[in-house]
């Protein structure tokens, strides 16, 4: 007795320590997912909105129609850049060196011209006149007016002289520099230029991709489960399908890629960078998440239901296709979702079949090549520029809304139908 | 004639077959009041109709679809000038390549020769012929056998039977399609393997301390003679995984015992999915983060107490996998726990002792097999692991112990290889799929290993 009670306290300690590391296991892995979430929002919420600079436009015919013609063929050969130009010259006539100068242009982004061109082909009456228009500025511009560039620091360790400084804040003292929402960030393709980057084409290419792999893995993943599930005999060859399918559900994906590379491209010829065979490869790789969630959802039918209709006369593949199935159907629907899911963000195996072009034009079709969101985020986290870092956060902003909207369409499935026998 | 308009027209053609079948059927017993007469439901007869129609012309068209892209160059090949044709492989795949970007309109490598202009418009006919009799054929076979259907339809067919046992057989082959990945896997891998080994000895690839997959592309090229020593490799992966279970295993554990044995029900409900939140992020985001914040915070931290930390350093890879596995190792962990006996806590409690005691005297050890399945489930998933390092760690492979040093892993290397364009005889490109044959290989052990310990220990407890 002696002994417990002395050792009581030493116990309780070890106890108390015990309990704490514990907690701060708890602790440390929310803490995790705070600062993912955290260093995502903080550098990716300012890409939504864009930094435009008025400026007025003389929309010189000399520039873009010199002969009067206002055919679009005509209007597309106009010199709009040389519009943009000058208005800067007039906004600052005190800027004369030829350095100066081209330091002045690039106040505005290349994508300021193809708007006008656009404004010029949409009303051709407006050649000739002057108006002050918002246009789009360039990505530093952006970045200095966002304050993502430290004023503090030596000229010579900043991407942005002085001069601009000057420029973008007497225009702003002016009141004509002001944020938009940024539209072209969700319509337009990939560009070399942050300011003009959208997600536009990899949200398309995504979309082919995963309706190729819907299109595939729910038929043949159910179509799996029901025949492991109520038809199968349990002999050696159905032992090996489980086995198999339970191994590719932890294969690396990356040797799915290897996979897509030597069969569909190499073997079959189909296309290189085409959501096709991206929606291909996934399907192989979402099959045994679906296969396991659908059996799972059939063995939850109670056998009752199949005794019942058999019991009135029912061929098995009526009691399955008729009773079992309907009642499953929540279930595998839910399992399809989280396979699409983990379909839309998966980016290894489609860096192995190349999509991992830069491809600015937005894809029409399963054929044509594209890239899909996460490739698009890993081919800007590897662009130099400040701007792609924040257009990188916010495209991981709108993956990651996608995937929560899955997810939470799946909770909330799982829950309407979910079904106590 | 567009392929998708072809699909549409054989969809369509079944749907007109299973309404003729249908009628048929109901009219071979004279009305609906009689249909009683007929073996099976009168939609039996219509899905019978259907599937002659549709399946046949299905395979055919499958078939052209696998086959047309090389048979469409072949014929190609076939009528290029024979000079051209003497041409070694890789060139003639380049001059196959310029032909049909000349016929697609886009933009070329070069002037176009006028053989290419004539193999281009040769390669625009050949593709319309091949459209134009695709179609012909897929379509006649499907009448064909819509109408072949419909003059087999008697009143004592047993039209059930036919249709459940196609049924059965696409149930069959939907289920053996996880046998055929694994078989094209292993395929794959293992024939460009065989290829890369020829070159190059297997044992320098296993044993070779060097690598630097760079081959000349002239001969008088200096230093590039490529070494595809791949211990670096291993290396690299191995410390990059020992730290993410050095991180995830104590983390993931010790959050599983607690949120099953101490928290109670509104922590549990709160931190749970919380937690599994991590395992829905794409790792391309956990990439970034770790190429963005973890790694300059560790350099910067390594310079605050003067260590010369790298950029890309294992440290920051690992760290960033083991939260990735952290919800991975903490629901497998779960799962054992719970799967102990309530009997056997409660004997221990009767014993005397504390909850940690129970807890580690007796719930880890009856839960360790399990504990340990799920362990190597997750080093599988470390070792696996592609963009996080692709996006963090480093492409020079170093033979080093050092976690704040730079190192390359199989994954990164198999990336690297294999992205942009490749020739499909230079060791280099077949080093990767090499690399991805012992990736494979090495996961699909732990795999086994793994999920049969699981295994035999539900067994035990059930």
């Amino acid at each position: 007795m002696q002994a417990v009670q002395a050792s009581l306290k030493r116990r309780y300690a070890a106890e108390r320590r015990f309990r704490f590391l514990g907690l701060s296991a708890v602790v440390l892995g929310l803490v995790f997912v705070a600062i993912l979430f955290v260093t995502i929002i903080s550098n990716g919420y300012t890409a939504f909105t864009q930094t435009h600079i008025a400026l007025d436009i003389h929309f010189d015919p000399q520039q873009i129609a010199p002969n009067g013609d206002t055919s679009p063929a005509a209007l597309s050969k106009g010199n709009y850049a040389a519009l943009v130009k000058q208005a800067l010259r007039e906004e600052f006539p005190e800027v004369t060196g030829r350095n100066d100068k081209r330091q002045l242009y690039r106040l505005m982004s290349s994508g300021a011209a193809f708007d006008l061109l656009n404004r010029v082909k949409a009303d051709p009456s407006i050649i000739g006149t002057t108006q002050r228009l918002w246009l789009v500025a360039d990505d530093d511009v952006d970045m200095l007016v966002k304050g993502h560039f430290d004023r503090d620091l030596p000229e010579s360790d900043r991407r942005v002289k002085n001069e601009t400084i000057a420029w973008v804040d007497k225009l702003a003292t002016e009141g004509r520099v002001k944020q938009q929402f940024n539209t072209a960030f969700f319509t337009h393709g990939d560009s070399r230029e942050p300011e003009l980057a959208g997600i536009g084409g990899a949200v398309a290419g995504s979309f082919y991709m995963l309706l190729v792999t819907v299109a595939l893995s729910f038929p043949i993943g159910v179509a799996a489960a029901i025949y492991l599930e109520e038809f199968a005999p349990t002999n050696r060859w159905t032992d090996l399908i489980e086995v198999n399918i339970n191994n590719l559900a932890a294969v690396p994906s990356i040797v799915f890629g290897l996979l897509g590379l030597a069969v569909f491209i190499n073997f079959f010829g189909l296309p290189r960078s085409a959501p096709l065979v991206g929606g291909l490869v996934l399907t192989l790789m979402t099959l045994p998440t679906i296969i396991i969630a659908s059996r799972a959802a059939l063995k939850s039918v109670p056998p009752s239901i199949r005794e019942a209709a058999l019991g009135i006369g029912a061929s098995k593949t009526q009691m399955v296709f008729h009773h079992v199935l309907p009642l499953a159907m929540p279930g595998m629907l839910t399992g399809t979702i989280i396979g699409m899911a983990q379909a839309l963000g998966e980016s290894a195996p489609l860096l192995m079949i190349g999509m991992v072009a830069f491809i600015v034009d937005i894809p029409g079709g399963p054929t044509d090549p594209a890239t899909a969101l996460p490739v698009q985020i890993f081919l800007w986290a590897d662009s130099p520029e400040r701007g792609f870092v924040e257009r990188t956060s916010a495209a991981i902003m709108v993956l990651l809304a996608f995937l929560i909207s899955m997810n939470a369409l799946a909770v909330y499935l799982r829950k309407k139908f979910e079904r106590r026998w | 004639m567009q392929s998708s308009v072809l699909l549409l027209l054989l969809i369509g053609l079944m749907a007109l077959a299973y309404q003729m079948g249908r009628r048929r059927s109901v009219r071979l017993v004279g009305g609906y009041g009689k249909v009683r007469e007929l073996n099976s439901l009168p939609s039996y007869y219509g899905a019978y109709a259907a599937m002659w129609a549709g399946i046949p012309a299905l395979l055919v068209y499958g078939l052209w679809l696998a086959i047309q892209g090389n048979v469409v160059s072949h014929w190609l090949v076939a009528e290029l000038p024979p000079e051209i044709q003497q041409l070694p492989k890789a060139e003639l795949a380049l001059v196959v390549n310029d032909i049909k970007n000349l016929a697609a309109g886009s933009i070329l490598s070069g002037h176009p020769e006028p053989y290419m202009q004539v193999a281009a418009d040769h390669l625009h006919s050949l593709r319309q012929t091949g459209q134009a009799a695709l179609a012909v054929v897929v379509l006649s076979l499907g009448i064909a056998g819509l109408v072949l259907a419909r003059q087999t339809i008697r009143k004592d067919m047993r039209a059930r039977t036919r249709v459940e046992q196609v049924i059965k057989v696409l149930l069959i082959i939907s289920s053996t399609i996880a046998i055929f990945t694994t078989i094209g896997i292993v395929l794959s891998v293992l024939f460009e393997s065989i290829r890369f080994f020829q070159a190059i000895p297997i044992s320098d690839f296993l044993f070779g301390l060097q690598w630097s997959p760079q081959t000349a592309i002239r001969a008088d090229q200096v230093g590039s003679s490529g070494a595809f020593g791949a211990v670096p490799l291993f290396a690299g992966t191995l410390l990059i995984s020992g730290i993410a279970m050095f991180v995830a295993v104590p983390i993931g554990l010790m959050s599983a015992i607690y949120l099953s044995e101490y928290a109670g029900p509104k922590l549990r409900a709160m931190a749970k999915p919380t937690l599994e939140v991590l395992a829905g992020i794409p790792t391309v985001v956990y990439g970034f983060f770790a190429a963005l914040t973890v790694a300059p915070f560790i350099r910067d931290s390594g310079a605050l107490i003067g260590l010369d930390v790298s950029s890309e350093s294992a440290l920051a890879a690992g760290l960033v996998i083991g939260i990735m596995i952290i919800p991975f190792v903490s629901s497998l962990s779960d799962d054992v726990i719970n799967a102990v006996p309530q009997a056997m806590r409660d004997g221990s409690y009767a014993l005397g002792a504390t909850r940690s005691e129970t807890v580690r005297r007796v719930i880890i050890p009856a839960a360790l097999p399990g504990i340990v399945g799920g362990v190597l489930l997750a080093v599988s998933r470390a070792i696996g692991e592609t963009m996080i390092v692709v996006m963090a760690a480093g492409l020079t492979a170093n033979l080093t112990a050092n976690p704040l040093e730079s190192v390359t892993t199989v994954t990164v290397q198999i990336v690297t290889l294999l992205v942009g364009d490749q020739e499909f005889d230079s060791p280099k490109t077949l080093a990767a799929f090499a690399l991805g044959l012992m990736l494979f290989v090495t996961t699909l052990v732990l795999n086994v290993v793994a999920l049969h310990v699981v295994r035999k220990y539900r067994e035990q407890y059930e």
